[in-house]
């Protein structure tokens, strides 16, 4: 019947159904409820490869409770691919159900980079209709299908493609890297790609930033549209290739994880794209990779910086590109700051793209852990290496009034890098 | 379906959200960790916060005569939580407080629902322990373990589930509230009920708190590591270690195919030309450990072992995950993994362990043996897959022949993992004819309709594969 299942069956059969992910999934912690957790999914996968259920709308309901977070993947005995049998029940469904008016909203806005780029330039003026400034960030003044507490970040007025120029050059480069930014970077923070081509510039890399580069396509992917996808991966790995560097480096675990796993995947049935598409997911790293096993951070350039931080291992940072620890390494080797793990580090923030828009409830029950783990530490900034994750933290810490600032990784390093005095600094450049 | 009117029911007693009837969420509570059972859907899934609702529940069942499965984290290996007959699956999972611990009794009360892992840490800060730790302490409840009555990698020394268990609330299949025990280090007060209820598999009734006795946590420990060019110098060290006076916590082995996969799994330096591997630990006060240690060490080099001490943590770590990844490494081998749980006597583990050997030859199938060598406990493993319709009729009959000779050794057939549905069939085997009667006059007394987990331990026309 499905394909699409049929395609996934030899992860679907490896389940021996011990249940040893039921100590890890953030979801099930919360419910405790066995469709939850990634053995119930795993079983539902089977049970329409079977025949014994439709592609239903509960169905459907219940494939959309994943964060992708691969905690069942990292833990699973067997090495059962979790998060792709969900991303691909959810192709499934999603052809043969159709989508739902805002997913298809939002899969014609990313899929076109244009209109994107208006969109958002709308949304940041009309941003102050229908949200009021807080301390923190944008609340909603009207219900706009958003949860009226939620606090959102401000859009940035000028996006990051506006403020870098396409190349930005340093003398007798050693490395030309191209920086794929993202939505949320561009939009949101555009303040990390800065500090990226601060700090990536000071170790004698060259940046280039492709202007025509839009989102990802991992947002679709994980709502089930797969082939907008693939079209937007068609687009990314020939801009990317013409642009003739040596790296590709990203902020964004889940942006490091479209140029290396999911592009090779979708391009793997055409010729010539797929040699692209592979040799480009060989040469992507995090900009936490790229730090650690590329170019070495040069220590010598690190600053004291006095502060008291503790870091956020976003879940396709550490387990989806395989880099845990790197990001913390590098943090450590600032001068002066201290540093307090969390008991967690890796535990998911809830975030998980657009789910903490759709199940805002549960994905808070999911941040209060974290936000426990945060308090516990007693540090005044948590660093992360993703942007969504940020607008998840940022959310939470103003719902329970705590005092704490998120900052990339990269943006430390380039207040550790240029002297900041203390890295609230940051917040200024946004 | 079950008739509207008796949903109605569960709903007033527990409200909507805690009874589940939607045909997707009702097939994840078709199964648990067995492999090779049926996966009949439930009518519906029921939810409980407290011991009153239990007992509402409890009487609905009995009023309608509908079949009702006690259900914890569905980890178990016998098919002890599906739902065969259709009817209502009682998930414990919301009732998940630690009721107390008690630091001077050495006790602790939990709700069925609780973790093991997570008694463990909220002992911890108090020096103490709850020895029972069966491989999936950080996923079954406390319920389920004690319903079970598992035990785990500590076994030879701490023993399993019924050795810690003082007290128990249970309802009763007509919905009356019972307790039995207490935290008195003594009590013999009539029967032992307590006892009873343990490892009693939701067939006799619902558990619904425990009190558990704990002890003081280890104060240091010595883990090695040996290797064995021949299977009866590994099982005869087995036997001498405990002969000469040492008790380890944990006595594991590892048989050829294990070692092999697992080096092929994880790369992490396995002798595989070696027939077995002990991984020994021994525990307790430092001058005593130091002791024990030189004797097992002695032992090892009598039986032409070669040794290898873990020198520091991360030494023993890596041991330990050895022996973890055994499970792991076998299952991702083939999709289907059978996994067993022949006991011997002890003196018996070489016997048992050529056996095993000589019965993956004659059914032509790839079995991998681990377990906790120490108390005779094996899970050979079988590694299959399911579809295979003919290689599944050799596993049923190597199963078959594995437990015949367990029993024939003088052992059971379940060291830790229970009776279930996978085992029922067996069982007069073991007991006789009189010994199966007696389990069913009891039966008959507690739970007169049978709707109390009906088809398990050979009660109501339970069936297994066989
Ligand atoms: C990978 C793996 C490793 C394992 N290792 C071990 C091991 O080392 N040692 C070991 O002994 N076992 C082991 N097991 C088996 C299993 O984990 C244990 O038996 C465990 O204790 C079951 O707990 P549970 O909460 O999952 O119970 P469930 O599977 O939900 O239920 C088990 C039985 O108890 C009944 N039950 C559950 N809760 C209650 C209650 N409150 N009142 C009355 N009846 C109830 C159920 O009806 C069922 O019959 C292992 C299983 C797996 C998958
Ligand atoms: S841990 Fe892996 S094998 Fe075990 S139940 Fe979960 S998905 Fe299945
Ligand atoms: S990916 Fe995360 S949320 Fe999804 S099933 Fe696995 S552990 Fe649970």
């Amino acid at each position: 019947m499905s394909n699409r299942l049929k395609s996934i069956e030899h992860e679907i059969i490896k389940c021996m159904k011990c249940g040893n992910c039921q100590a890890v999934c953030p979801l099930y912690k919360e419910t405790r409820a066995e469709n939850a957790v990634a053995r119930g999914k795993v079983q539902l996968a089977a049970a329409v490869l079977s025949g014994k259920l439709d592609y239903t709308a509960e169905l459907a309901h219940r494939f959309d409770l994943c964060l992708t977070c691969m905690a069942c993947v990292s833990n699973c005995p067997c090495g059962v691919r979790v998060d792709r049998v969900v991303l691909e029940a959810r192709a499934a469904l999603a052809e043969k159900r159709g989508l739902s008016f805002p997913h298809r909203v939002a899969a014609a806005g990313l899929a076109r980079p244009a209109l994107m780029q208006k969109g958002m330039k709308a949304a940041g003026i009309a941003q102050s209709f229908f949200f009021k400034r807080g301390e923190r960030g944008m609340i909603p003044r009207f219900p706009v299908g958003l949860d009226l507490k939620r606090v959102l970040p401000v859009l940035a007025k000028k996006d990051l493609k506006e403020q870098l120029p396409e190349k930005n050059a340093v003398e007798n480069p050693v490395m030309r890297v191209a920086l794929f930014a993202g939505c949320v970077t561009n939009y949101v923070y555009p303040g990390v790609g800065l500090a990226l081509v601060e700090v990536l510039n000071r170790h004698g890399v060259e940046v280039v930033l492709p202007k025509q580069q839009h989102c990802c396509g991992a947002p679709l992917l994980i709502h089930g549209i797969k082939d907008t996808a693939k079209e937007m991966a068609v687009s990314h790995v020939h801009m990317f290739d013409a642009a003739g560097v040596d790296a590709v480096v990203t902020v964004c675990g889940t942006c490091g994880e479209a140029f290396r796993h999911h592009y090779p995947e979708f391009l793997s049935g055409q010729a010539k794209d797929a040699g692209k598409a592979l040799s480009l997911a060989g040469r992507t790293y995090d900009i936490a990779e790229f730090l650690t096993d590329v170019v070495p951070l040069d220590h010598t350039l690190l600053g004291p910086l006095d502060t008291h931080f503790t870091y956020h291992e976003p879940c396709h940072v550490g387990r989806g590109l395989g880099a845990a620890g790197k990001a913390e390494k590098l943090l450590k080797a600032i001068p002066r700051a201290t540093y307090s793990p969390m008991q967690d580090p890796g535990g998911c923030c809830g975030g998980a793209g657009s789910f903490s828009f759709e199940h805002y409830k549960l994905a808070s029950q999911v941040l209060d852990r974290k936000l426990r783990d945060i308090s516990g530490t007693d540090a005044g900034v948590v660093v992360t290496g993703c942007g969504s994750c940020r607008i998840q933290l940022n959310d939470g810490l103003a719902q329970r009034e705590m005092p704490q600032r998120v900052l990339h990784t990269v943006e430390m390093l380039a207040h550790s890098i240029t002297g900041a005095r203390e890295e609230g600094n940051c917040n200024g450049r946004q | 379906m079950l008739q509207k009117e008796i949903i109605n029911e569960l709903v007033k007693i527990i409200g909507k959200e805690n009874v589940i009837t939607g045909r997707e969420d009702l097939l994840c509570y078709s199964y648990d960790a067995t492999p090779d059972v049926p996966d009949p859907l439930p009518d519906v899934v029921v939810t409980p916060s407290n011991t009153g609702q239990v007992s509402q529940l409890v009487k609905i069942a009995r009023r309608f005569k509908v079949p009702l499965y006690p259900r914890g984290s569905g980890t178990n290996l016998s098919g002890g939580t599906v739902p065969l007959k259709g009817g209502i699956v009682l998930s414990l999972l919301k009732m998940a407080d630690i009721v107390e611990v008690d630091a001077e009794n050495l006790t602790a009360t939990t709700q069925p629902g609780v973790i093991i892992q997570d008694l463990n840490n909220a002992v911890a800060p108090h020096g103490l322990l709850y020895p029972p730790d069966p491989g999936t302490v950080a996923t079954a409840t406390m319920g389920g373990s004690v319903a079970e009555c598992s035990g785990g990698l500590r076994g030879l020394k701490y023993g399993v589930t019924k050795h810690y268990v003082m007290g128990l609330e249970v309802v009763l299949a007509d919905g009356q509230v019972a307790r039995f025990g207490g935290k008195t280090v003594k009590n013999v007060t009539a029967l032992d009920m307590v006892k009873l209820f343990t490892g009693s598999e939701g067939t006799l009734g619902i558990i619904t708190e425990i009190i558990v006795r704990l002890i003081p946590a280890p104060e240091s420990r010595k883990t090695m590591f040996a290797a064995f060019n021949d299977l009866s110098d590994a099982g005869n060290a087995v036997i001498s270690i405990v002969k000469n006076k040492v008790i380890p916590a944990t006595l594991e082995i590892m048989d050829q195919v294990t070692i092999k996969t697992v080096e092929n799994f994880s790369k992490i330096g396995l002798p595989t030309d070696a027939r077995a591997i002990l991984l020994i630990e021994v525990d307790g006060i430092p001058e005593v450990v130091e002791r024990e240690a030189d004797t097992v060490l002695e032992v090892i080099k009598n039986n032409n072992g070669k040794v290898q001490m873990a020198r520091d943590d991360k030494e023993r770590d890596g041991l330990w995950a050895a022996r973890r990844t055994a499970l792991p490494a076998l299952a991702q081998v083939k999709p289907t993994t059978v996994l067993e749980d022949a006991t011997v006597p002890r003196s018996k583990i070489t016997e048992m362990l050529l056996a095993l050997e000589e019965i993956a030859r004659k059914y032509n199938l790839q079995i991998g043996t681990f377990g906790h060598a120490g108390d005779g406990n094996l899970h050979p493993t079988i590694l299959t897959d399911e579809r295979d319709k003919e290689e599944m009729e050799r596993v049923h009959a190597a199963v078959k022949e594995i437990f015949e000779k367990a029993l024939a050794l003088g052992g059971t057939l379940s060291g830790e993992h229970g009776i279930g549905m996978a085992k029922s069939g067996f069982l007069e085997w073991e007991l006789g004819a009189g010994g199966v009667g007696v389990l069913h006059k009891i039966k008959n007394a507690l739970d007169p309709e049978g709707i109390l987990n009906p088809g398990k331990m050979g009660f109501n026309g339970g069936t297994g594969h066989e």
